[in-house]
C-alpha cells in the first residue's frame, strides 16, 4: 500500500512539474569493445564541451544542453537501437560515429527529420545536399583525405610524383575501400603507380602485406585503418624499416594510441587531420576551470588534449554553432531537429568564430549550403614526435582536388537518388 | 637463385612463425578440451586478461582504480612501484591460478556431468564476465607491454641470406623468440603429462572421468590444474601478441585464429595444435602470396584458413591428430 502511495506521489509530482526545455544531443558512444580506446576520448570531448557551455554560459541561447549517451560498442545493430531509443528525447542531431551505423540511419533520420553529422566518415557522397537532405559530412570526407595525402606527397616531392609507387594499406571493409576510386583517378592524373593492399578485420596479423611492401618498395604508403590494424601496421612498418616520414594515415589512423605501442620507432609517422592537435588553446583553461576541476568531466577526465578528444570537442563545437545559427534563423531558442537541420545547412565557420570559442585555428574555415553538405574539404597534416609524445601539425588546412572529387560525389549521389527515387532538396 | 624463389622462402618461413603464434593460442583450447571436454570460448579473453594483469602488476596500477575513485572521490591510480618483468610474470601466473580456482569453484563445480553445450555456454558467459572485469580492473586504454622482447628484422639472417640470394630475408626477432618459447612450452607440457604424478592424473581424467574418480583422482584438482595451465598458455600468447599490437581488447579476437588450427589439428592433441598451426600459417601466407594478392585482391588469409579447416571437417572430422570419433549403436 505504502509502495503504491509512493508511486502515485512521484507520478503526481512529475506531472505537476514544469517541462524543462533543453537541447538534446545524443552521443552514440563506444566505451566498450575492440574500439573503445578510440571511442572513449571522442565521447568525453563531445560531452565535456556541452558541460562547459552549461556551466559557463548557461547553455546555448539561454537553453541548457543535455547529452544523452547510448553505448553502441561500435556495433551497427546496437547503434540503430540507440537511435530508436533516444530519438524520442528530442534529439537535435546524431553523430553515428561509425560508417555502418551512418548507412543504416540515413533513411531513418531523413524520414524522422533529424540531421546526421558524419564528420569525416560515413557515406562520402552525402556531401551532395541536394540528394542527402539530412546528412552532413563537413568539414572533410574520405575522398578529401585521399586527395590530401597525395597533395602532401606532391609537396614533399616538389610537385612531381610521376613514376612513383604509392601503396594503399586499407581495412578490407566499405570504409577502407572508400579512397580507392579517388586514388585511381589521382594516379591517372599525376602518373604514379597505385598498389592496393587489403588487410582483413581486425588486422592483428599483417605480415603478408608488409612483406609485400618490403618486396615492392613503394615510395609512400597511405593507410586507411582503424583499431588494432593501426598499431600493428605502424609496428610492422617499423620492423621492415619503412621510412616513417613516407607513411601517412587518414585521420582515423592518427591518434596517440596508434603510435605509442611502436615506441620511438614510430617517430615521424604522419596523419591527416580535420581538427587541430594539442591543448594549447584558451578553451582548455575554461575546460579545466568549469569542467575538470569542478568534477564534472566525462569518463575519467584523463583524455584532454588527445587527438580523438579534440575531435569530440570539435564535433560538439560545430553542433553548438549550428544551434546558434538555427536559433537566429527561426527566432526560437528551444529549437527542433528540423530547425537544427536548417542551422547546419547555413553554417559558416570562420576564424573569428573559432577564436571567439577559445579555439583559434582549431579547424578549417568552411561554409555549408543546400547543395554542399561537405564543406570545403580542407585537410591538415600532422606528424608524430615520439620524444615529445605528441602529434605536431606540420601543414595547415589546405584545399583538396575537388576537380577529381566533385564528379565522383555527383556520380555516386545521382545513382543513390535514382535508386531511391528522391526528390531534389534544393529547388 | 631467382628472386621469386627467395620471396617464396621468405613467405614460407614467416608463415611458419605466424603458425607458431596461432598454435600458442590453440594450445590453451586443447588443454582444457582434452581434460574436461569443455570448448573454452573464453580462451582469447583469458589471453587479454592475463596480458592486462601483467601490465598492471609491472606498472604498479591499482586494480579497479576508476571504480574506487568514482565511489570514494579519491584520485589513486598507481602504487608507485615498477616491477621487473620476470617477477610480474610470476605474480600474473599466480593471478591466473586464482582465476582457475574461481572458475572451478563458482562455475564448473556445479556443471559436472552437464551436456557439452551447457559447458560451452558457461564459457561464453565467462568470456563476457572477464571482458568487463578486465576493463574495470585495468582500464580499456591500449597498453604498451615492455617485457624486453626484441622486435624488428633479424640483422644476421638479413645479411647472411643477402649474401646467398642477393635478397635479405625478413624474419622478425619477436617471431624467433615466440617459436623458441612455443617449442619449450610444448616440451614442458609433454614432459609434465608424461613424467609427473599430476600429469598422469590429468591424462587419466582426460581418458575417462569416472574411472579416474574411482581410483582416487580428484576431478576438482585436475580441472583447476588444466585451467591454470591454460591460463599460463594464455599469458604467453598474450605477451607475444600484445608485444606486437599493444595490450588491447582486440587481443581477445586472436581466438578466431585458433579455431581453424583446432579443426585441422584436432581438439585433443597438443602436437596437433602445433602442426595445425604451422599448416595454417604456411598455407594462408603462401596462398595469399601466390593467388590471393595477384588474382583475388588480397586479404584471403582468414578465408583460406577456414576453407582448409572446412575441407578437413568433411574428410577427417576429428582433425589430423584428434581422437577418432566412434559411435556404437
Amino acid at each position: 500500500m505504502n509502495y503504491k502511495l509512493g508511486t502515485w506521489a512521484v507520478a503526481g509530482l512529475m506531472a505537476a512539474s514544469p517541462v524543462m526545455a533543453d537541447l538534446v544531443f545524443p552521443s552514440l558512444s563506444y566505451r566498450t569493445g575492440p574500439y573503445a580506446a578510440g571511442g572513449i576520448p571522442f565521447a568525453d570531448g563531445y560531452a565535456d564541451y556541452f558541460t562547459l557551455l552549461n556551466e559557463r554560459d548557461g547553455g546555448i541561447g539561454g537553453v541548457m544542453t543535455r547529452v544523452v549517451e547510448c553505448e553502441t560498442g561500435y556495433n551497427t545493430e546496437k547503434g540503430v537501437e540507440c537511435y530508436e531509443s533516444t530519438k524520442g528525447e528530442g534529439a537535435l542531431v546524431y553523430q553515428p560515429l561509425s560508417t555502418g551505423i551512418t548507412y543504416q540511419l540515413i533513411p531513418k533520420a531523413t524520414a524522422d527529420d533529424i540531421p546526421i553529422h558524419s564528420m569525416g566518415y560515413g557515406r562520402t557522397s552525402a556531401a551532395n545536399g541536394d540528394v542527402f537532405s539530412h546528412v552532413f559530412n563537413y568539414p572533410a570526407n574520405y575522398w578529401n583525405g585521399a586527395s590530401a595525402a597525395v597533395n602532401h606527397i606532391l609537396d614533399v616531392n616538389g610537385g612531381d610524383i610521376s613514376g612513383k609507387k604509392i601503396a594503399l594499406v586499407y581495412h578490407n571493409s566499405a570504409y577502407g575501400k572508400e579512397p580507392i576510386r579517388t586514388l585511381e583517378k589521382l594516379s591517372e592524373k599525376h602518373g604514379f603507380e597505385l598498389v592496393l593492399l587489403a588487410v582483413d578485420h581486425p588486422g592483428q596479423e599483417q605480415k603478408s602485406q608488409w612483406l609485400q611492401i618490403r618486396r615492392e618498395r613503394p615510395d609512400n604508403v597511405i593507410m586507411y585503418g582503424w583499431g588494432v590494424m593501426n598499431q600493428v601496421a605502424i609496428q610492422e612498418a617499423a620492423n621492415i624499416r619503412f621510412p616513417m616520414e613516407n607513411f601517412i594515415g587518414i585521420w582515423w589512423s592518427g591518434a596517440e594510441i596508434d603510435v605509442k605501442p611502436a615506441g620511438d620507432k614510430a617517430n615521424g609517422y604522419k596523419a591527416l587531420s580535420m581538427s587541430a592537435v594539442g591543448d594549447d588553446f584558451p578553451l582548455y583553461d575554461d575546460l579545466k576551470q568549469y569542467v575538470v576541476d569542478a568534477g564534472k568531466a566525462a569518463g575519467a577526465g584523463d583524455q584532454l588534449g588527445t587527438v580523438p578528444y579534440n575531435r569530440g570537442l570539435y564535433a560538439a563545437m560545430l553542433a553548438a554553432e549550428a544551434v546558434k545559427v538555427a536559433q537566429e534563423m527561426h527566432g526560437e531558442a528551444d529549437i527542433t531537429s528540423g530547425m537544427m537541420r536548417d542551422g547546419m545547412e547555413n553554417l559558416v565557420i570562420t576564424e573569428g568564430i573559432m577564436a571567439a570559442n577559445g579555439v583559434p585555428g582549431f579547424g578549417p574555415e568552411f561554409s555549408v549550403s543546400c547543395q554542399n553538405h561537405g564543406g570545403d574539404g580542407l585537410v591538415a597534416v600532422t606528424q608524430w614526435d615520439a620524444a615529445a609524445g605528441e602529434f605536431v601539425q606540420i601543414a595547415d588546412f589546405a584545399p583538396t582536388d575537388m576537380e577529381i572529387i566533385q564528379p565522383l560525389i555527383d556520380e555516386d549521389s545521382a545513382a543513390y537518388k535514382a535508386e531511391n527515387n528522391i526528390a531534389s532538396n534544393c529547388n | 637463385m631467382p628472386e621469386q624463389l627467395a620471396f617464396t622462402i621468405e613467405v614460407f618461413l614467416n608463415g611458419l612463425m605466424a603458425g607458431v603464434l596461432y598454435a600458442l593460442v590453440a594450445l590453451g583450447f586443447v588443454l582444457i578440451y582434452k581434460a574436461s571436454g569443455i570448448f573454452n570460448f573464453a580462451q582469447g579473453v583469458m589471453a587479454l586478461f592475463a596480458a592486462m594483469t601483467l601490465y598492471g602488476i609491472m606498472n604498479g596500477q591499482v586494480p579497479f582504480a576508476h571504480l574506487i575513485n568514482a565511489i570514494f572521490g579519491t584520485e589513486i591510480h598507481y602504487f608507485g612501484w615498477e616491477l621487473p618483468a620476470l617477477l610480474a610474470i610470476v605474480m600474473t601466473v599466480g593471478v591466473m591460478i586464482l582465476l582457475a580456482w574461481m572458475v572451478q569453484r563458482f562455475i564448473f563445480r556445479y556443471l559436472v556431468g552437464q551436456e557439452p553445450i551447457i559447458l560451452f555456454m558457461a564459457t561464453i558467459g565467462l568470456a563476457y564476465f572477464l571482458e568487463g572485469v578486465g576493463d574495470l580492473m585495468w582500464g580499456s586504454d591500449i597498453k604498451t607491454l615492455e617485457v624486453g622482447l626484441p622486435q624488428g628484422i633479424n640483422e644476421t639472417i638479413d645479411e647472411v641470406t643477402f649474401g646467398w640470394f642477393g635478397y635479405g630475408l625478413f624474419i622478425d626477432n619477436l617471431d624467433i623468440i615466440a617459436s623458441i618459447v612455443a617449442i619449450a612450452l610444448v616440451a614442458a607440457l609433454v614432459a609434465f603429462a608424461q613424467y609427473t604424478k599430476q600429469g598422469r592424473a590429468m591424462r587419466a581424467v582426460a581418458d575417462d572421468h569416472q574411472a579416474a574418480l574411482s581410483v582416487g583422482v580428484s576431478l576438482n584438482f585436475i580441472w583447476i590444474l588444466v585451467w591454470s595451465l591454460a591460463g599460463f598458455v594464455a599469458l604467453v600468447a598474450g605477451i607475444m601478441w600484445g608485444a606486437k599490437s599493444g595490450v588491447q581488447f582486440s587481443l581477445s579476437l586472436i581466438a578466431l585464429k585458433a579455431l581453424p588450427v583446432l579443426m585441422l589439428g584436432g581438439f585433443t592433441s597438443i602436437p596437433g595444435a602445433i602442426v595445425g598451426g604451422l599448416i595454417i600459417g604456411v598455407g594462408e601466407k603462401l596462398f595469399e602470396f601466390w593467388i590471393g594478392q595477384p588474382f583475388l585482391g588480397g586479404a584471403t588469409e582468414n578465408w583460406f584458413a577456414y576453407m582448409l579447416a572446412l575441407l578437413f571437417l568433411v574428410f577427417r572430422p576429428q582433425g589430423l591428430f584428434g581422437e577418432r570419433i566412434i559411435e556404437r549403436v
